[in-house]
């Protein structure tokens, strides 16, 4: 069962072609890997794929229907979860409120049937001690914690994450694997945008390479990273 | 899991004792209040009411309207065309007030909600003008100078005679008490029905849609519903306090009924001096604003200029209000609306 699917999908801005012709498939509970240079395209990727822009041309399908120009609403109430690289918490309600109105809404359910839910996600993501603070008041590593935690809290089947291990310890990190892969275990199928390739090895099945909008690789995580293309773009990097 | 949710403090349950006192007191007040101070309080309920409903769509909505008094004219004229043109009883007719306000709310909610930010409020405004200068050419309601409701009208308002028998006063005064009770009704009414809107699912969305648009659709919540929603229910409400306000002066023309400053300005000036997105902000708003009126308002457009120049020291120094100092020193909230988790253990 193929849960995502993307056929020929291209977006400019203004005469900057950000996403060039790309197709690829997403079988259900795989994780997929995105990896390319900065301003390659990987987060304008996600954003056509959760809705939040709209695609010049192609078709995404997601778990077997055409979404491709139904409203992000839609596709997160059929299972689409999202984190922001640049966080965007609801600043004036606290962590647990933030997830208590994803998961409400994701999962268009009562409050009350999700906050046993959401308190196991703050706990999860070790965000249960500032539980009550608002979110306006977060450190930087809480606020991506958060972006982690109230994607997981819309309830989704497809989880969207987009660089979320920038700038944590060693500890931090391996918690932060363990817990996505508590999700993975669990069936969630995920695409994950990293820069930090150990982390993201340590997780994933395959590797999806974007370099000026386009696909230049996808496929095992051994050979994509093998390959000459990926050692030129991460020449030096932690690979 | 041992834990539980809550938005009730100790503040807010002595804060329900205290509320639920001075409504009773608040009903019984006409059986000794004299005439100007049951005056004194329909005018400060019906402030009150404005201000709560602006607070709504603009502090928790982030819909910064400057066109209020649109559903405020607009309102009081459906109830002057109830009682003139159709014979209604001036109380009933209010009614055709709210639904004035909420049929006028349509139009103008689908072409503002496409502007953003200032142009949200510069497009209120121009649609409350375009309705003022519509209004004016009503000729059967007086055209551009206004008219009166009629003696007859005025004259057996249902509920005015028994009022009058019981408290012992003059149909006018009875009249007064009247239109202080709805006043009372419409306020209470009002506040109660944006506290549980505020605890619903509802009050989650909307304080997302207010902080980040983007996101809060990306966790599923439908952002143009929720607004929808509540600028259709805050300009009905708006429309009902309208029509009650020009039963109580019994007299309208459409500089009045559309006035800017009375209906959208000193509305903001509450908010802002109470305390945007605070249902305690309005109520201390009005009470400070009811004392510079009484003290100052003689003093004309210099009055004005102060009002307009404390309400930016006000943003610039305090911008959340007397309310918010309030609540920063003390922590007391007496509506809470923060879902509280008490008891999550960790590991
Ligand atoms: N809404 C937008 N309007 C105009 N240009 C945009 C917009 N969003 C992204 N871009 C541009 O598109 C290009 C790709 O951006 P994108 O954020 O998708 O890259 P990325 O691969 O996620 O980069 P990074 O690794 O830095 O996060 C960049 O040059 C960016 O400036
Ligand atoms: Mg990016």
């Amino acid at each position: 069962m193929t849960v995502l699917e993307l056929t020929n999908v291209s977006k400019s801005f203004g005469a900057l072609q950000v996403t060039d012709d790309v197709s690829f498939s997403v079988p259900r509970g795989q994780a997929l890997g995105i990896i390319g240079p900065n301003g390659a395209g990987k987060s304008t990727l996600f954003n056509l794929i959760t809705g939040n822009i709209l695609p010049d041309a192609g078709a995404i399908t997601l778990l077997g229907r055409d979404v491709t120009r139904s409203p992000a609403m839609d596709r997160v109430r059929m299972g689409v979860g999202r984190s922001f690289q640049i966080p965007q918490p609801f600043e004036g309600l606290t962590s647990f409120e933030n997830l208590l109105a994803a998961a409400a809404y994701g999962q268009n359910k009562r409050e009350a049937e999700v906050a046993d839910q959401c308190v196991a996600i703050l706990r999860d993501t070790e965000l249960l001690p500032k539980a009550n603070q608002l979110a306006g008041t977060l450190s930087l590593l809480d606020r991506k914690r958060l972006e982690l935690a109230r994607a997981m809290a819309t309830g989704p089947e497809l989880l969207l994450l987009d660089e979320i291990a920038g700038g944590l310890t060693e500890g931090e990190c391996q918690a932060l694997v363990a817990t996505i892969k508590g999700l993975h275990g669990r069936g969630v199928t995920i695409i994950w945008i990293e820069h930090v390739l150990h982390a993201l090895n340590s997780v994933v099945e395959r590797l999806l390479v974007l370099d000026f909008g386009r696909v230049i690789g996808i496929g095992e995580p051994e050979t994509i990273m093998a390959s000459r293309e990926v050692r030129e773009i991460y020449l030096g990097m932690d690979v | 899991m041992g834990h539980r949710i809550t938005t009730r403090t100790r503040a807010s349950s002595i804060a329900g004792i205290i509320a639920v006192a001075l409504i009773a007191v608040g009903l019984i007040l006409p059986a000794f209040a004299s005439r100007s101070l049951i005056q004194d309080l329909f005018f400060i309920l019906t402030m009150l009411t404005l201000a709560q409903l602006w607070n709504l769509i603009a502090g928790f909505g982030g819909m910064v309207s400057v066109g209020q008094q649109a559903f405020v004219g607009i309102g009081a004229y459906a109830m002057f065309a109830g009682v003139i043109l159709w014979g209604w009883d001036p109380v009933p007719a209010i009614l055709l007030g709210g639904v004035a306000a909420f049929l006028l709310a349509i139009p103008m909610a689908f072409f503002a909600f496409r502007l953003a930010g200032a142009y949200f409020a510069i497009g209120t405004w121009v649609i409350a003008e375009v309705t003022r200068l519509v209004v004016a050419q009503w000729k059967t309601l007086g055209g551009g100078t206004g008219t009166s409701l009629p003696r007859e009208a005025t004259a057996d308002i249902i509920g005015v005679e028994t009022i009058a028998r019981l408290f012992g006063l003059r149909d006018a005064a009875a009249r007064d008490v009247l239109a202080y009770w709805l006043a009372l009704a419409l306020a209470v009414a009002t506040l109660a029905t944006i506290y549980a809107l505020l605890r619903s699912r509802t009050g989650l969305a909307l304080a997302a849609v207010r902080d980040n648009d983007n996101a809060a659709r990306s966790v599923g919540v439908d952002a143009a519903r929720v607004k929808w929603l509540v600028f259709l229910a805050a300009a009905t409400m708006t429309g009902l306090v309208g029509a009650l306000i020009y039963v109580q002066t019994a007299r309208i023309s459409p500089d009045a009924a559309f006035s800017v400053t009375n209906w959208t300005a000193y509305v903001i000036f509450i908010a802002v001096i109470g305390g945007i997105g605070r249902l305690e902000g309005p109520i201390l708003g009005v009470l400070v604003f009811w004392g510079l009126q009484t003290a100052f308002a003689d003093y004309g457009s210099w009055y004005l200029l102060a009002l307009g120049l404390l309400a930016i020291a006000t943003m610039l120094f305090a911008p959340r209000g007397l309310w918010g100092l309030i609540h920063d020193r003390t922590g007391i909230a007496l509506f809470p609306v923060q879902r509280r988790l008490i008891g999550a253990k960790d590991g």
